[in-house]
């Protein structure tokens, strides 16, 4: 499989979202707005890059009997250092994801990753797949969180669509509305997928 | 095995610790400044602050009192206080009153309330939360219409509005326990 092809199989082949059905806690709880989507897609894409490399760099160090114990607390670490990092310096982000950071930890999108690639292939790939499935994470959370607000509240990344309207249909803030709004989306990645492969 | 384990987890806790160690001063700095901007909010132009802290009468963890003071004057005392009774837990609010008692303003700090619905009790998402500017609990009564009281509720969010009134009443009862009835006595106010 070139590098290429590794990349790019996280944005609509293997998005981790809408295919493999990982990682849905934080893509149905935080994405109430494009923003909130893309900050957590981008936070979760670096813990899963730096999780990625080190897993893969120590692979051949770690005994097969402690390395699940091991990836997560290396995979812990970094979501640490996230949720350190946004509060220092991105405190209004911080704000409305604080509450989810922690659980990027349990996001079985990073674990799955760590278990089935990098521990099994070189630092480069593991890389490269890190950043194509954290991208396609990134991307299903933006879409659904873009369509949620466009819906609920008539706006996109805060801009109102309507001037003077901001009441939209409340479902799609609610929590089944992301339901709804994954099931479609769900619907039309696997219609991409067909078309593409 | 074991040793491998060990390995792993020390390294995972040095790194922590300088992450922790570079990102302390910065934290601190973000929550002082969400601090201080929401005091700000509040009160009227102030140049000096001090803080202290008080126990509701009603009981429950102690508010913190900030007094502020322009020139040496008091000229509003913004008051951090809190609710159990919110949809989602606990809703934080700074509020702001005129050293006679009446409200200057209401900011929200902290809340899990439902995204849509008991968030309008945010400035930037409704202006929901003006009614409070001017009032005087003394008189007004710090209730929504439901409970017979003179604040309209949030539409689909009565308890949320509900639960922030009872916060606003808890600091005014705490400030007219601790300052407004001792000033009375005293026949001005002073700190």
């Amino acid at each position: 499989m070139s590098q290429w092809k590794n990349f790019t199989k996280g944005l609509i082949k293997d998005n981790p979202v809408y295919i493999l059905l990982l990682g849905l806690c934080p893509a149905l709880g935080v994405t109430t707005s494009a923003f909130n989507g893309l900050g957590m897609g981008l936070a979760t894409t670096f813990v899963l890059l730096g999780s990625n490399i080190v897993v893969s760099l120590i692979k051949n160090l770690i005994p097969d009997k402690v390395r699940i114990p091991s990836f997560i607390v290396i995979i812990a670490s970094f979501v640490t250092i996230v949720q350190l990092t946004m509060e220092a310096y991105m405190p209004d982000l911080f704000d409305s994801l604080g509450l989810f950071i922690p659980l990027i930890v349990v996001n079985c999108l990073v674990m799955g990753r760590a278990e089935a690639f990098a521990s099994k292939k070189d630092t480069l790939s593991s890389m490269i797949d890190a950043l194509g499935m954290g991208l396609g994470f990134a991307l299903a959370l933006t879409m659904l969180g873009g369509l949620r607000e466009i819906l609920g509240a008539y706006s996109i990344f805060g801009i109102q669509l309507i001037p003077g309207v901001s009441d939209g249909m409340l479902v799609f803030v609610l929590a089944p509305g992301a339901f709804i709004g994954m099931g479609y989306l769900i619907i039309l990645f696997n219609y991409l997928k067909k078309k593409t492969a | 095995m074991v040793l491998t384990l060990f390995l792993v987890t020390a390294a995972a806790s040095f790194t922590l610790a300088t992450v922790y160690n570079f990102t302390a001063e910065p934290i601190a700095q973000a929550r002082e400044a969400k601090r201080q901007n929401a005091i700000s909010q509040v009160v009227a132009e102030f140049d000096r602050l001090e803080s202290k802290n008080f126990l509701p009468p009603t009981g429950g963890d102690s508010l913190e009192f900030n007094f502020a003071y322009l020139n040496n004057e008091l000229v509003g005392i913004a008051v951090n206080t809190w609710t159990n009774r919110g949809y989602s837990g606990r809703i934080t609010a700074m509020v702001g009153f005129y050293p006679d008692g009446r409200i200057f303003d209401v900011v929200h700090l902290q809340h899990k309330e439902t995204p849509g619905l008991g968030d309008k009790i945010e400035k930037g998402k409704s202006d929901w939360s003006d009614q409070f500017k001017g009032l005087d609990p003394a008189s007004a009564n710090i209730r929504v219409t439901k409970d017979n009281g003179d604040i309209d509720a949030i539409t689909a969010a009565t308890i949320t509005a509900r639960a922030y009134c009872d916060a606003i009443q808890r600091a005014y009862d705490t400030f007219e326990k601790h300052i407004l009835s001792q000033t009375k006595e005293k026949g001005g106010l002073e700190l």
